[in-house]
């Protein structure tokens, strides 16, 4: 198993009101899985997300990739599991405007401190991969929106991670763009076996996973895997 | 590429707010530079004006009191003129227009007197409330050598005595009207043998209110004839510049001068500590004030800059960089600006002043090299200083906000 959450809980606490975000989530991604998370709006989809990246400290439960245990990690440790395994890809697209399509896609080769000359190429050859070889040198405003979405799936692979986070990948694209962007996923899925979990709002886009989950209120009320 | 390099890029592309932020720096520096100059030169130009006053050093014999040294007495002790060669070749710093003295109560024609021998240069040179008008003057240039250097003021050149024969006096106002004599008359003394020795009246000095106006001046060498005591003065005055006068002068010329006795003049000396005293802790006072406002307006823009930033400071932080290297970017871009807005600080600040100086301030401000390092290092520390916080601030924001509010 790639991923496994025992009871987590996310409470956000805003003054005198407490939120449930999370409620006993059990959930279990296996390898090379392509999970769609659908639920209404403010269900917790985002917050399993982010509580999964370590991006927000979960007040309750378990999560274990592969053999470790991570609710105890530190900061430091969250962010070295992060740029080591994760992928993320927002709705937002979360691209630096100053940087070119090419200097976004290398920030984690960046971070992890490689070589210039091996960051080049590695994200030539990522956005060769998206189709957007011709478009290294453009900041993120001189491309359209699924070209920019194409650019931070691009990033979000450059680590070669095990699991991509994605929140509402298509949210914000047109149908044609959005299904580009998932077919993208999904060859990425199938070819090199990198797990993805993808929140989205819409039943198509859903469909295009290999297992669903469905959240309300949150609280998981079904996870399956749905013949492709 | 690597996260400095990311920075830099920000630093590029966000040109606008680069150069808001370099110019608050610059200004900053500028000012504190700037402000500092003028501090530093008009302190030059209030211990010019001290050391001006004249004499504040007294070198008298041994066992000889200042009241002596007033009152003039017959037999007061006397000490060789060579003295003074000894304190030239001493080159001792901060000693100025040394002026030997030789004072005696005499009568001339029937009136009481006090009578001082000088020698004609240096005498009037040390005494700058003197304007003698009409005298054959030369100008000299005062020359105080501080810690900062030796200055000069021209404006301070002032007239001097350059002639004084031997057969020549200089008449106090009082003196004056008690014999009834005025310029171009003649006066008479008496030599130690009772002949007589005359003296023409080369000027009557203007009114000073001091024991100066019952004095007659003559030669200090014909005075030394006129009563046979070969080359003794009575006294040397000294003009010892303050700083020096602070740093131990006084104990120094003991050591050249082991059996004389000097003093400072008291009133003097502590009028010129007390004024630059004074004086320092003013521009101390208007440095502390200038690098809280600079400081505040580099940290100003540092703190919008990094709120500017949040939302790749939580990308970056998704992506799983540390917070120290994120704070660490964001030091980096601050030292960059520090350095850059430091040297254009100190190049504005010192511009200014130095060309409005002599005509706004009336004050020869001078460009202080000493202070480029300063700046570079006071600007990188203020916006160092100034960016801390925030940045640590920036890295500790929640990125999942981040996330969401875009
Ligand atoms: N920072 C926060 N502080 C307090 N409550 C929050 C915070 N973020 C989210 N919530 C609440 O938690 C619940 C889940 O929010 P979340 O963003 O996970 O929903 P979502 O399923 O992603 O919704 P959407 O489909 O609209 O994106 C909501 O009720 C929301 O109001
Ligand atoms: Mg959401």
């Amino acid at each position: 198993m790639l991923l496994t959450t025992e009871n987590l809980g996310k409470r956000y606490q805003r003054r005198d009101v407490s939120v449930d975000a999370l409620r006993d989530v059990n959930l279990e991604i296996q390898e090379n899985a392509f999970v769609a998370v659908t639920g209404p709006s403010g269900s917790g989809k985002t917050t399993l997300l982010l509580t999964l990246a370590g991006l927000l400290k979960p007040t309750a439960g378990r999560i274990r990739f592969r053999d470790t245990q991570l609710e105890g990690f530190s900061d430091a440790q969250w962010a070295s599991f992060r740029h080591k395994n994760l992928g993320f890809v927002m709705q937002n697209f979360s691209l630096v405007p100053y940087l070119s399509a090419r200097e976004n896609v290398t920030l984690p080769l960046v971070i992890a401190g490689s070589k210039g000359k091996q960051q080049k190429t590695r994200a030539l050859e990522l956005l060769e991969r998206v189709g957007l070889g011709d478009r290294a040198d453009h900041l993120p405003r001189e491309l359209s929106a699924g070209q920019q979405q194409r650019v931070a799936i691009a990033r979000a692979l450059a680590n070669e991670p095990a699991l991509v986070l994605a929140d509402e990948p298509t949210g914000n694209l047109d149908p044609a763009l959005a299904n580009d962007v998932l077919k993208l996923l999904g060859d990425l899925n199938a070819e090199h076996g990198t797990a993805i979990l993808m929140v989205t709002h819409s039943p198509e886009a859903a469909r295009a996973g290999t297992h669903r989950v469905h959240i309300e209120a949150g609280c998981v009320v079904e996870a399956a895997a749905q013949p492709a | 590429m690597n996260l400095a390099g990311v920075a830099w890029k920000e630093l590029s592309h966000r040109r606008s707010s680069l150069v808001s932020g370099l110019v608050a720096i610059t200004l900053g520096i500028a000012v504190i530079v700037g402000v500092r100059s003028v501090t530093i030169a008009s302190e030059h130009a209030v211990a010019v004006k001290l050391d001006s006053l004249g004499a504040n050093v007294l070198v008298l014999p041994q066992g000889a009191t200042v009241d002596d040294y007033h009152t003039a007495d017959i037999d007061a002790p006397t000490f060789p003129e060579e003295y003074v060669e000894r304190m030239v070749t001493s080159a001792l710093l901060g000693v100025e227009n040394i002026s030997p003295k030789l004072t005696r109560r005499r009568k001339a024609e029937g009136i009481g007197l006090v009578v001082t021998g000088i020698l004609p240069d240096s005498e009037v040179a040390s005494k700058p409330t003197w304007q003698l008008e009409g005298l054959e003057g030369a100008t000299v240039e005062h020359v105080c050598s501080g810690s900062l250097g030796a200055h000069a003021d021209p404006r301070l050149q002032r007239k001097v005595i350059d002639i004084l024969g031997e057969d020549e006096c200089l008449l106090g106002a009082q003196a004056a009207k008690r014999l009834g004599k005025k310029e171009g008359d003649k006066v008479e003394l008496r030599d130690e043998h009772g002949k007589p020795v005359t003296l023409t009246i080369g000027a009557v000095l203007p009114e000073t209110g001091t024991v100066d106006d019952d004095r007659l001046f003559m030669h200090l060498h014909a005075m030394q004839t006129m009563l046979g005591i070969g080359h003794q003065v009575s006294a040397i005055e000294v003009m010892g510049c303050c700083e020096q006068i602070s740093d131990g002068l006084l104990g120094k010329l003991r050591n050249v001068l082991p059996d004389t006795r000097v003093t400072g003049i008291k009133q003097i000396v502590s009028t010129q500590q007390e004024t630059n005293q004074l004086m320092d802790k003013i521009s101390w006072g208007i440095l502390v004030i200038v690098l809280l406002v600079g400081g505040l307006s580099i940290g100003n823009y540092m703190w919008g800059n990094v709120t500017q930033r949040r939302r790749e400071i939580g990308i970056l932080r998704m992506l799983g960089a540390r917070r120290l290297r994120i704070i660490g970017m964001l030091l980096s871009k601050a030292i960059v600006l520090g350095v850059v807005g430091g040297l254009l600080g100190y190049a504005l600040g010192t511009g200014v002043v130095t060309a409005m100086g002599p005509d706004t301030l009336g004050l020869q401000v001078r460009a202080l090299p000493s202070w480029i390092a300063g700046s570079v290092a006071l600007a990188v520390t203020v916006a160092v200083l100034g960016s801390l916080l925030p940045a640590w601030l920036a890295s500790r924001f929640d990125p999942s906000a981040n996330m969401q509010e875009i």
